[in-house]
């Protein structure tokens, strides 16, 4: 066992206000099952998953309700025992519209036990455990909902030498992440174990930023015991070092290639609830129908870190912690700087709700931006070394064809450079509105060759 | 004054510019590639505004395209008739004119008649602003009115009035990059002729789409009962079916949601384009 401190620097970052101390000291609480549960079938990265219960039937906890649709997709499952309400379209975080199915739990909580747990994992075989993952839904939990069967099969040619473990949560407000590596150390080692093996990998890092000391703690005490090439890696304290790219530099000095992906230089990176998760999955045979959400922002009465079932609406959680002390005027789903603005409470959580934030009037300000300044601030502030003054410039003389040749699609949205701005350019929203029109171009040219 | 030095420089910069000119006047003569003489005379014809709508970059790029045959002469929206005629000569391929179809927003949602869900301050774009929790109104279908489409109108012909977007049907020359531009997909082209129009996209159910605005189509198939078959229900909502004449006015009138609208003469008396031009989409 080893402790490092990471190797690189990141190219850009900054420092936001973390205000973490809000829930960090919070055990995670398990929410009482709420009257209502509405599970989408686009939680994940990829396909939505395709409905197989209709209106009126009644389903067990963990019962399979949504079937993968396609490679890119995962299985979503029952949460508790009830009856099905209804199979229609709900509002997904973004604000668009996908198919949900409305479960109206009956108490019972009974578990349909689909999954027989697979206590001696190291017999079990590759394909047993990887159908096992699959089975059981698992999709990344830190954001993008990657499915994770698909991260841990790389094709043979993408040789990985490196797992990944992400724990820096470096959003400011959350810590779920944070007290699940507090609370479960073990489980995640042993689901680091797991995914270690099917990977073939001896090395292991687990990055954590060094504002967490208790669980930099906790986790060195998990792998104490652990053989082969396994450490602790320590980031500095600064945003973005939860980012996939940018970890994967801080801990092990690669780079990945524009457009690449984290197999490209031989890394995987999963997050600790996930690995949670997989741990969960294959051990206990349990499939993802529950996850930490941390409710936290000023107006919160309480703020905690709440174990709830997926499905449960914002309100419920809300008011679960007691509800709002004073008005708040922005609800995020999600952190502060990339998490997603929502206009209602209705929004059901998710595999990848990692937090719900609600924010006071006096840290959302209302401001008009500006034009550019040309002050560079935000050049050196982006992890992923673009030329955000430029590209946001372009999109807003409408040229996509400029914005696509400076990379835009690079950009990781972290919003370092709208942070930063002087002028309040909206850069962040310019990006996410290119890299959406440029993504439609390059697939309408593909349509049409 | 020594002159000296002024002369040598002038001779030579003069030298210099006259050997060039000659250089590039033999390679014009000797390297030029022969032009089809078609392509100028077709490009001749076309109007020129460029608008891309032909699905080629610009008119000259569109006449290179017929005249190698890559593309039919019906392609060029702004030209109408009059050049579909003429390129049809000039090619002599056959063509048929179609009626000038022209762009319409088909909603009436202005900031007082649709319900706002939330505030929106971010970048002054419909593409952007839907991408926010889907939209600052209560209505999934309607005009965001941040004039994505009428940044892109080539000729200036779409208006934006208390946050919905109209389209001025004189001045459309129906090239479509204003349905491009449109994230709600609630721009449709119609003939010119037709001046009965159902300007509404919600496909919600009655209550849901009233709740969101006050001038929704609630689905209750009136126009169908007392309009005929110049009407038509997509699921709950209500379409113009253009290929038959609206003759009546009863629909129009007892319409509840009053989402159709007359704008500019009846269909059944005249062919002609409204005589007041302003869409009274906005002001039904
Ligand atoms: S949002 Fe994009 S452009 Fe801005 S700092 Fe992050 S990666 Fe760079
Ligand atoms: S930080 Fe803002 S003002 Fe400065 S260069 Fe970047 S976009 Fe321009
Ligand atoms: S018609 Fe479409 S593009 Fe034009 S303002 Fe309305 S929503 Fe935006």
């Amino acid at each position: 066992m080893r402790t490092t401190q990471a190797l690189f620097k990141l190219r850009g970052s900054i420092h936001p206000e973390y205000f973490k101390g809000l829930a960090r000291d919070k055990d995670i609480v398990a929410m009482p099952l709420p009257k209502q549960l509405c599970v989408s079938m686009a939680q994940h990265l990829g396909a939505p998953a395709k409905p197989i219960v209709s209106k009126g039937d009644h389903v067990l906890k963990g019962q399979r309700i949504g079937e993968a649709a396609g490679f890119i997709s995962a299985h979503v499952h029952a949460p508790t025992s009830g009856t099905v309400t209804a199979v229609e379209d709900g509002p997904t975080v973004t604000g668009t519209l996908a198919l949900r199915v409305v479960i109206e739990p009956d108490g019972q909580d009974t578990p349909a036990n689909a999954l027989p747990p697979i206590k001696d994992w190291t017999t079990a075989g590759r394909d047993t455990i990887l159908a096992r993952i699959a089975d059981a839904g698992i999709a990344g939990m830190g954001g993008a909902g990657f499915p994770t069967r698909v991260k841990l099969s790389p094709p043979p040619d993408k040789p990985i030498d490196t797992l990944i473990i992400n724990g820096a949560e470096c959003e400011p407000y959350l810590t779920a992440d944070h007290r699940v590596m507090l609370e479960r150390a073990e489980q995640i080692w042993q689901g680091c174990e797991i995914m270690r093996s099917l990977l073939g990998v001896k090395t292991v890092r687990i990055a954590i930023e060094n504002n967490k000391p208790e669980a930099i703690k906790a986790m060195q005490t998990a792998i104490a015991k652990a053989d082969g090439d396994v450490a602790i890696c320590i980031l500095k304290t600064e945003y973005p070092q939860g980012a996939e790219k940018q970890q994967i530099f801080a801990t092990t000095g690669r780079e990945v290639p524009s457009g690449g992906l984290p197999m490209d230089v031989g890394c995987v990176v999963e997050n600790v609830g996930t690995t949670y998760a997989v741990w969960d999955a294959v051990v206990n045979g349990n499939p993802l129908i529950e996850r930490v959400t941390t409710v936290t922002g000023h107006p919160v009465a309480e703020p905690r870190n709440v174990l709830a079932r997926i499905g449960t609406s914002y309100a419920d959680l809300l008011a679960f912690c007691g509800g709002l002390t004073c008005d708040a005027v922005k609800i995020v789903s999600g952190g502060p700087m990339m998490g997603i603005a929502q206009s209602n409470l209705e929004t059901t959580t998710t595999k990848t709700t990692s937090g719900l934030l609600f924010l006071e009037a006096s840290r959302v300000p209302e401001y008009t931006s500006m034009p550019c300044i040309s002050c560079g601030r935000c050049v050196v502030a982006c992890p992923m070394d673009l030329l955000p003054a430029e590209l946001s410039n372009r999109i807003e003389a409408g040229d996509y064809d400029a914005a696509e040749s400076l990379n835009i699609l690079d950009c990781i949205e972290c919003g370092c450079c709208a942070f930063i701005c002087p002028a309040h350019r909206p850069l962040v929203q310019h990006f996410k509105m290119g890299k959406s029109r440029v993504i439609l171009k390059r697939r309408q040219a593909q349509t049409k060759s | 004054m020594d002159w000296m030095p002024v002369l040598i420089t002038s001779g030579t910069i003069g030298g210099v510019g006259l050997a060039c000119g000659s250089a590039l006047a033999l390679a014009a003569k000797f390297l030029s590639v022969p032009e089809d003489p078609k392509i100028a005379e077709l490009e001749g014809i076309l109007p020129g505004v460029n608008c891309g709508g032909c699905g080629f970059a610009g008119c000259a790029d569109y006449a290179k395209a017929i005249a190698s045959g890559a593309a039919s002469v019906d392609l060029c929206a702004p030209g109408g008739p009059d050049v579909l005629k003429k390129l049809a000569a000039a090619t002599g391929q056959e063509a048929t004119a179609t009626e000038k179809q022209v762009a319409m927003v088909l909603c009436q949602g202005n900031e007082h008649r649709a319900v706002h869900k939330h505030i929106y301050n971010g970048v002054a774009d419909c593409n952007a602003a839907a991408m926010v929790a889907g939209g600052d109104m209560l209505c999934t279908y309607g005009c965001l009115g941040y004039g994505s489409c009428a940044f892109v109108c080539p000729v200036g012909a779409i208006a934006i009035k208390e946050n919905l977007a109209t389209i001025h049907p004189e001045l459309c020359i129906g090239c479509k990059a204003c349905i491009k531009a449109c994230p709600r997909g609630i721009i449709r082209m119609v003939p010119e002729s037709r001046s009965v129009h159902v300007l509404c996209s919600s496909k919600d159910k009655g209550p849901v789409a009233k709740k969101a605005c006050q001038v929704a189509c609630i689905g209750c198939k009136m126009c169908v009962k007392l309009g005929g078959e110049a009407f038509e229900m997509d699921g709950f909502l209500a379409k113009r079916n253009y290929a038959i004449p609206a003759t009546s006015d009863t629909a129009i009138e007892k319409c509840p949601g009053k989402c159709i609208v007359k704008i500019g003469a009846s269909e059944a008396t005249t062919q002609t384009a409204p005589a007041d031009g302003a869409p009274s989409g906005s002001h039904a």
